[in-house]
């Protein structure tokens, strides 16, 4: 594991399991991510990432290891417990309501009141504070229904949702899947600025372009283990794809079987 | 890979908009599907000068307008209630009997059991809590479609009525207070005071939101627009004032019949105090929610099988209200009582007035204009024609056209990415 930056990491899995009946599907996972820093967390469909993410948001627990977060080790057992601590998660399909305007969906579920009613000029006003604080300057009105925006505009919402909260880890699951050329640069410049902020992000892509656009640690899972957690400027692109597809490239990654003479 | 924006700098400018910017923006809004109140006060109004054409003298009376707001009246707040439901994208096909269950339940206690007026309101309205409860819970928990629960609920509150109500039929209804609301007005000058509260209440909100935002350094309308907004307004409730305190009685010698309907001051706290909670709290913009994307909303950390109990619970509420005012106009409850047609006209009310059904989008004022839509048109055709079959198929065909305004106007917002 690369140790080139030498802040605290903000989060760190030691060891964690988790299976669903006969499945083993993160075996002894070690994972780190630090503030300041985007790491990204790749890996073949079935490698095991979602369940990792599930693991850290909360959705569901991880069976042994320990959760560290900021230092103290943390049990995190449902999502409202992890929003509580600073994680927030932008899922793939944004889970944004069509009928509602920008401000509501970024408040929704937490709307700021005001004595009986909602405070809706405070709402605004945070919301424009937010969107402008990562240079988002696509929307034309804050009071817009987000069904009239484009679909890296609805990204740049979905994310500013998840930043409002004075957030310290974000986790994108996938944000450029289904955006065009311009929106994916758009997307990805606003998870760069993200990190510069002081922000942990992790994201989840399949795209190595993305990758290596934005991330500063690469985490590669390779059937359900952690093949190697390295900086993402002292791995080449190939190496990346070898970790994803066999789990080790040279002398990173996992060991390989036939040279420790591991006998299933 | 180095365009960051194709878009010009746009950020919301604190400037006030003014009167030409308000009107391309409702041009923009209406051209994207976002149809609001227009294809609602379109049809009313053509339907007005119709009926008026063909049958102006009776038609256009103000003793007939003041039967038209006591004809709308139960619609009204059925519709009102069905919306909340509406919004979730469900239905409650019960609603009508659920008013006629309550009713059943303060006829028996007022006129049978001697109750006393508030204990016997507080039961009727206490029955529509239950049904309501039942509904929802049904609904959220065990997740069976309204369509269906409310299907079972329908039969099951007719039984219940007739065992409510009992061997005889028909209960009359002897208090004065609950007889008024139907059959009595204000005096003139009381609807004139009804008028002022109303529009400097609507002055003072509207103004005193504008200046918070102002404050905020927010874009508002400009006071122009608002003044405007007002002046409309005014004109509006004025003429109807006016006209409801002519004299409307055939022999004005023997009774004097003058002034606003005491049930618009129902109406009134009603539309005021629903809209509130639907556009201005945690609860309605929850509502919003769970019927544009239910998924969305969950993860968001809404519960959504309360926020269905909370619209059941307030649609077979409001429900019940209307079973007060049926027994009002009625002066007596009896097993028709929210019966027939009642439940389809107050769905096709909310759904002529904009409320979609397939949720997520609707307002509490659509009741009132569909409801006039449909009032105006049960009212403005016996005067043209004595065959009821005719009325049937125009009430439909209206209900009709509504819903596929609501679709068509859909598939337009999306189409133009609106909703």
């Amino acid at each position: 594991m690369s140790e080139s930056n030498s802040s605290q990491p903000l989060l760190t899995l030691s060891k964690v399991n988790k299976s669903f009946g006969a499945v083993h599907v993160l075996q002894n996972v070690d994972f780190s991510v630090r503030p300041g820093r985007v790491t990204a967390l790749v890996g073949d469909n079935g490698a095991g990432k979602s369940t990792l993410i599930k693991g850290l948001a909360g959705i569901h627990s991880f069976e042994s290891g320990t959760y560290t977060y900021e230092g103290t080790p943390v049990h995190v057992t449902d999502p409202k417990q992890a929003n509580a601590l600073g994680i927030e998660v932008v899922y793939q399909d944004l889970a944004l309501c069509d009928n509602l305007d920008v401000v509501h969906n970024m408040f929704l579920g937490r709307e700021l009141t005001k004595g009986m009613g909602l405070d809706e000029a405070e709402m605004e006003k945070r919301a424009t504070t937010t969107l402008s604080g990562l240079s988002v300057r696509t929307l034309k009105s804050v009071r817009q229904n987000v069904a009239s925006l484009s679909g890296g505009q609805r990204q740049t919402v979905a994310i500013a949702r998840a930043v409002l909260w004075n957030s310290k880890l974000v986790i994108l699951d996938e944000p450029t899947a289904a955006l065009g050329v311009a929106q994916t640069d758009q997307v990805l410049k606003l998870v760069r600025r993200l990190a510069d902020n002081g922000l942990a992000v992790i994201l989840i892509s399949h795209n190595m372009n993305d990758v290596f656009q934005v991330a500063d640690d690469i985490a590669c899972l390779y059937l359900g283990q952690m093949a190697a957690q390295v900086d993402a400027h002292e791995v080449n692109h190939g190496q990346v794809v070898e970790l994803i597809t066999a789990g080790r490239s040279g002398d990173l990654g996992l060991p390989d079987p036939s040279t420790t003479g591991a006998v299933a | 890979m180095s365009t960051v924006t194709t878009a010009p700098d746009q950020l919301p400018e604190t400037e006030a908009q003014g009167l030409g910017q308000a009107w391309r923006d409702y041009v923009g809004r209406v051209r994207g599907g976002e149809l609001g109140a227009l294809p609602s006060v379109l049809a009313l109004i053509s339907l007005v000068v119709i009926f008026t054409a063909l049958e102006g003298s009776t038609f256009f009376s103000a003793f007939n307008f003041a039967n038209l707001i006591t004809q709308s009246a139960t619609i009204v707040v059925l519709a009102m209630g069905l919306i909340y439901v509406l919004l979730l994208g469900e239905i409650d096909l019960s609603a009508g009997f659920a008013a006629g269950t309550a009713a059943a339940v303060l006829a028996v206690t007022l006129t049978q059991r001697g109750w006393s007026l508030p204990l016997s309101l507080a039961a009727t309205i206490i029955t529509g809590v239950l049904i309501g409860l039942f509904i929802g819970l049904i609904v959220a928990k065990l997740g069976i479609p309204s369509f269906v629960v409310t299907l079972a609920m329908f039969l099951a509150l007719q039984g219940l009525m007739l065992i409510i109500i009992g061997e005889g039929g028909t209960i009359p209804i002897r208090d004065d207070t609950v007889r008024a609301l139907m059959n009595s007005n204000m005096t003139p000058v009381a609807g004139w005071i009804l008028f002022g509260v109303v529009v400097l209440g609507y002055g003072f909100t509207t103004y005193r939101a504008m200046s918070v935002r102002r404050k905020s350094g927010l874009v508002t309308q400009s006071a122009q627009v608002w003044l405007i907004k007002l002046v409309l307004l005014a004109g509006m409730l004025g003429t109807a004032v006016f006209i409801l305190n002519q004299e409307r009685s055939r022999n004005p010698n023997l009774t004097s019949i003058q002034g606003v309907p005491y049930v618009v001051i129902v109406i009134l706290v009603l539309l005021v105090v629903l809209t509130y909670n639907l556009t201005r709290t945690s609860f309605g913009r929850h509502v919003y929610a769970t019927g544009g994307n239910a998924e969305a909303a969950r993860r968001a950390g809404i519960s959504v099988a309360r926020i269905k109990i909370y619209c059941f619970i307030a649609c077979s509420s409001l429900a019940a209200v209307a079973g007060i005012l049926f027994a009002s106009k009625d002066q007596s409850v009896s097993p028709s009582t929210g019966g027939s047609t009642t439940l389809l006209y107050a769905v096709g009310a909310a759904v002529i007035g904009g409320t979609s059904l397939f949720g997520g989008r609707g307002r509490i004022r659509d009741a009132i204009l569909g409801g006039l839509v449909v009032a105006v048109i049960g009212n403005g055709l016996p005067l043209i024609t004595d065959a009821s079959g005719i009325q049937f198929i125009v009430t439909g065909l209206v209900l009709l056209i509504a819903a596929s305004v609501d679709a068509l106007s859909r598939r337009r917002a999306i189409a133009s990415g609106r909703l």
